[in-house]
């Protein structure tokens, strides 16, 4: 770990709020990355065996359709982090995930960060405090898009 | 209702003929009229009023203004409209072609107020068509560019083909302006973001302490964006948003459009998001 990524990733608003303790020994766990546009992080179905921050740049949570290639659902940018799975089993990817655009980011090692979890509750509770938001903010923005708002209405009136 | 509901004007009881002298396609089903008066030219509108619109024989619309000539530009007889097909209405007037003449009435309605925005940043979040009513803020807010802080424009669509003003808002960006789009399904070939426009606020770079934020979309997308501006630091009574109610006489009489205490045809239809939000949480309100 370097004091240069613990800055890197207070930098940003998700792990800014992290208690310089639990900050450094997440920090432990990652490092730099830099990938070029198109890259393939994970499939859907794969081990779920890292997590990221995105320092820079675009991520698509994909899935692939039959006959239809792998169809993006969302993108993630700057500031987010791109994986949840890795906090529960079985530890599998449910979407792939590939780059739109060059990125720098910080990549964790799960399994390593789920061991710190386990033998130490402040962190484990630290981290699922900031994941919980990513989870239920991603599922409240699936079901607002579910209502296909801007569809055109069903003729209800003269307008 | 302590307010007087105001006397009616010519302007705004019987609709002034218009004649189509302009019809740009937007998408598949929107289109933006511009119109001249064949006679009597209504009063000049400001950003967020919107006009009473007439399909002869089929009957009347709400729809905002999406643009506002200046007498400078000697066109400020005009009135410019962009609306969508989604009713008998709405289909007869998206129909309308060059020569044919419609009817108007108005201005109605409250305005944006875009000048209390001098100084601040401004934020303009639009989702579908609201794009249209904001349209006149951000060419009030460029056209006196030095008098106001950062300019972001966020937009949600449904499909890339469903994007308004796709090449002014690329001009726009290019002029300074941070645009940001992002939509629900993306098409083959779209390069951009996939979302909903709420995750484009906490990374859109301005100072909450500082920002009038303009909102306009369908109402659950106004809700979820002003929750979202307000979690960033935007003050409630700095977010307005656009309301959309069943408006009929355009001046706060028939009642078809209120909302609790309000007409939104008089008292709105923009509205901050302090006075706003106790009543389109209501259910049935």
């Amino acid at each position: 770990m370097s004091a240069d990524l613990t800055d890197r990733v207070s930098a940003l608003p998700f792990f800014a709020g992290l208690a310089p303790r639990l900050l450094r020994q997440l920090c432990a766990e990652g490092r730099l990355v830099r990938y070029p546009a198109g890259k393939r992080l994970f499939g859907e179905g794969g081990d779920a065996d890292r997590f990221w921050l995105i320092e820079d740049g675009s991520v698509a949570l994909d899935l692939r359709v039959p006959g239809r290639g792998d169809q993006v659902i969302e993108t993630l940018g700057a500031g987010t982090v791109v994986g949840w799975s890795w906090l529960h089993p079985p530890y599998r990817w449910s979407f792939g995930a590939a780059t739109r655009s060059p990125v720098q980011a910080v990549v964790f090692a799960a399994a390593a960060v789920r061991g710190r979890c386990d033998t130490d509750p402040a962190f484990g509770y630290a981290m699922l405090r900031l994941f919980t938001p990513v989870i239920t903010e991603r599922l409240q923005a699936t079901r607002l898009r579910l209502l296909d708002l801007y569809a055109t209405p069903a003729p209800a009136g003269r307008s | 209702m302590s307010a007087r509901a105001p006397a009616l004007e010519a302007g705004s009881a019987v609709p002034q003929p218009y004649r189509v002298i302009a019809r740009h396609t937007d998408t598949a089903d929107t289109v933006t009229l511009t119109i001249e008066p064949d006679a009597v030219p209504l009063e000049r509108f400001a950003p967020g009023q919107f006009a009473m619109l007439t399909a002869y024989g089929i009957g009347e619309v709400p729809i905002s203004v999406s643009a506002i000539a200046t007498p400078e530009q000697g066109r400020a007889r005009r009135l410019v409209h962009t609306l969508r097909a989604v009713g008998a209405v709405t289909r007869a007037l998206h129909a309308a072609r060059p020569g044919d003449v419609i009817g108007a009435r108005g201005p109605f309605g409250t305005t944006w107020d875009v000048a209390s925005a001098v100084g601040h940043d401004v934020v303009i979040v639009a989702g579908g068509i609201g794009l249209a009513p904001l349209r006149p803020v951000l060419h009030a807010v460029l056209a006196d560019r030095p008098r106001y802080g950062r300019v972001v424009v966020l937009i949600g669509g449904r499909t890339p083909a469903d994007l308004l003003y796709r090449e002014e808002m690329a001009k726009i960006s290019a002029a300074g302006a941070e645009v940001a789009v992002i939509v629900d399904q993306p098409a083959d070939g779209w390069t951009g973001q996939v979302g909903v426009v709420t995750t484009l606020i906490p990374p859109a770079h301005f100072d909450p302490d500082r920002t009038v934020a303009f909102v306009c979309g369908p109402e659950i997308m106004m809700r979820f964006t002003a929750q979202a501006l307000i979690a960033r630091g935007v003050p409630a009574p700095r977010v307005r948003v656009s309301l959309e109610r069943n408006m009929r006489c355009g001046v706060g009489w028939c009642g078809h459009c209120q909302l609790g205490p309000l007409l939104v045809c008089r008292d709105g239809p923009v509205i901050d998001y302090a006075h706003s939000e106790p009543l389109i949480s209501v259910r049935e309100l």
